[in-house]
């Protein structure tokens, strides 16, 4: 087994996925994204980077796996439940009066989010006006959270996490068993007002505005400078007075964007877009 | 074990998991309160239980712990415990990046990736230490550090509560120094900037 990888290997990596493909991962946290690419070495059996980038050069679909791969795409239901009480309980009523209420997911992954906030919604009697718009780089997790069917065994770190975030039903009013119990597929009436789009952070640009937008540990796989961008995308996105939403161990605060936004939240991460 | 050169060293990076706590508590609770390098902490911990283990810590410490946020920049002074849920790992540059990447030896924090991370920025200037736990993360990480040339220190499996964690270090390599508790404390107490 590979132990390491030289840095300037990874540069060249880098290089050859950018100019070929245009995914461009140069401001990627650097030791994340070394200890996916060994990862990946491993799993394909390939002796080492000079070998991936010939393969990649001549195989897309096999980029598109790698892909897949270098982006950790871990993600649960209802996580941090605190969170998503302070989403019920005190950020969407603020919108009760508006007409439209625009909620973007960026990076979402299989989608646990999404489900979420559209039970969410539905307990609230929000959904109706309602728009989300779900997107990642990724088109494979896309697929899985468009069909919403997800292994059994999820189901228990789900289910603790709704109970903590107190919904007024229980989760299984919302899914149904498939496949001999294996798999559970979420009622499609959640997914009513939602549309899923591919979007990177890193090169796509805004494309609309919205009321909210919850980037939850997407950037932690980012250097600084990268999330400075990001952020600054996200300022762009948000309509004054919209808020943003990141997971519970990020913050703006190192980012030059961080003046623009008010902190609502420490503990839930949840800043306001203000002036 | 030859002579410790107790100038040399950046940081301190301890794991430990069931039976860990007290002897966190009490490392943290007789460090001289001046101690001179940021300490790392990766402990299992109930995945759920997020709030109330720093404040537990904290109780005793004369170091003050907490949960770091990602990027934090790392500083004497501080104990950072990895937040549940969370891989906290080393950055080249002396910063905590966190990751959600897959669980590593049914845990996340993975002492061994912790350990590792550490031991590849800070080499042979990274104390590592290993408490009592009930699984076997951490063993590789632990190794790893002593093949950088970093000191590696297991709690002794005779004091350890539970002894799976510095005995699977054991099997798979020979650490520095195999101490008790008080011994820990000693050693750590005679560290000089
Ligand atoms: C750890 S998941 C976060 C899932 C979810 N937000 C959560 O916190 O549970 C990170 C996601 O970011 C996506 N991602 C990584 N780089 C991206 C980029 N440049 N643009 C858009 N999405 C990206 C990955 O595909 C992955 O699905």
């Amino acid at each position: 087994m590979i132990q390491d990888i030289d840095i300037k290997e990874l540069r060249n990596l880098i290089a050859t996925i950018k100019e070929i493909y245009r995914y461009d991962f140069s401001n990627y946290a650097i030791s994340s994204f070394k200890r996916r690419i060994l990862r990946i070495l491993e799993l394909y059996k390939i002796s080492g980077v000079e070998e991936l980038i010939t393969k990649i050069k001549t195989n897309r679909m096999f980029l598109e796996e790698v892909i897949k791969e270098i982006t950790v795409n871990t993600t649960e239901m209802f996580r941090d439940p605190s969170m998503w009480r302070t989403l019920r309980e005190t950020i969407l009523p603020q919108f009760k009066n508006n007409n439209t209420i625009r909620i973007w997911h960026a990076a979402c992954s299989s989608g646990e989010e999404v489900y979420s906030m559209g039970i969410l919604l539905k307990e609230a009697g929000l959904s109706e006006k309602t728009s989300i718009f779900a997107s990642d780089i990724n088109e494979d997790v896309l697929k899985t959270a468009k069909q919403g069917i997800y292994p059994t065994r999820t189901l228990e770190l789900n289910m603790s996490n709704y109970e903590r975030f107190a919904g007024i039903g229980k989760l299984s009013d919302y899914y149904k068993l498939i496949d001999n119990n294996e798999k559970y597929v979420f009622d499609k009436s959640i997914l009513k007002n939602v549309m899923f789009r591919t979007h990177d952070l890193v090169l796509d640009e805004s494309f609309s505005k919205f009321d909210i937008i919850l980037c939850r540990n997407v950037m932690i796989y980012f250097n600084f400078e990268l999330q400075d961008k990001v952020v600054q995308l996200f300022e762009n996105s948000l309509f004054t007075g919209g808020y943003l939403v990141l997971g519970s161990k990020e913050t703006i605060a190192w980012c030059k964007s961080a003046k623009s936004f008010s902190v609502v939240n420490v503990e839930d991460k949840i800043y306001k877009k203000i002036g | 074990m030859q002579n410790i050169d107790f100038t040399k060293y950046r940081v301190v990076v301890i794991g430990g998991s069931a039976g860990s706590f007290p002897v966190i508590t009490k490392i943290l609770g007789m460090l001289n309160s001046d101690f001179p390098l940021p300490i790392l902490l990766c402990l299992h911990r109930l995945k759920h239980i997020r709030n109330g283990f720093v404040e537990a810590l904290n109780i005793k410490s004369n170091i003050h712990v907490i949960e770091p946020e990602d990027k934090t920049m790392i500083k004497s002074g501080f104990a950072y415990l990895a937040p549940s849920n969370y891989h906290l790992t080393i950055e080249i540059g002396n910063y905590i990046s966190l990751t959600t990447e897959e669980l590593i030896n049914f845990s996340r924090p993975s002492i061994d990736l912790s350990f590792d991370s550490a031991s590849y920025v800070y080499k042979d200037r990274l104390i590592g230490i290993i408490l009592s736990g009930a699984n076997k993360d951490g063993a590789k990480g632990m190794c790893r550090i002593k093949s950088r040339g970093g000191l590696s220190i297991i709690q002794d499996p005779v004091e350890a509560s539970v002894k799976t964690m510095p005995e699977s270090v054991l099997s798979i390599c020979k650490p520095d120094m195999v101490l008790k508790t008080d011994g820990i404390i000693e050693l750590l107490n005679k560290i000089k900037k």
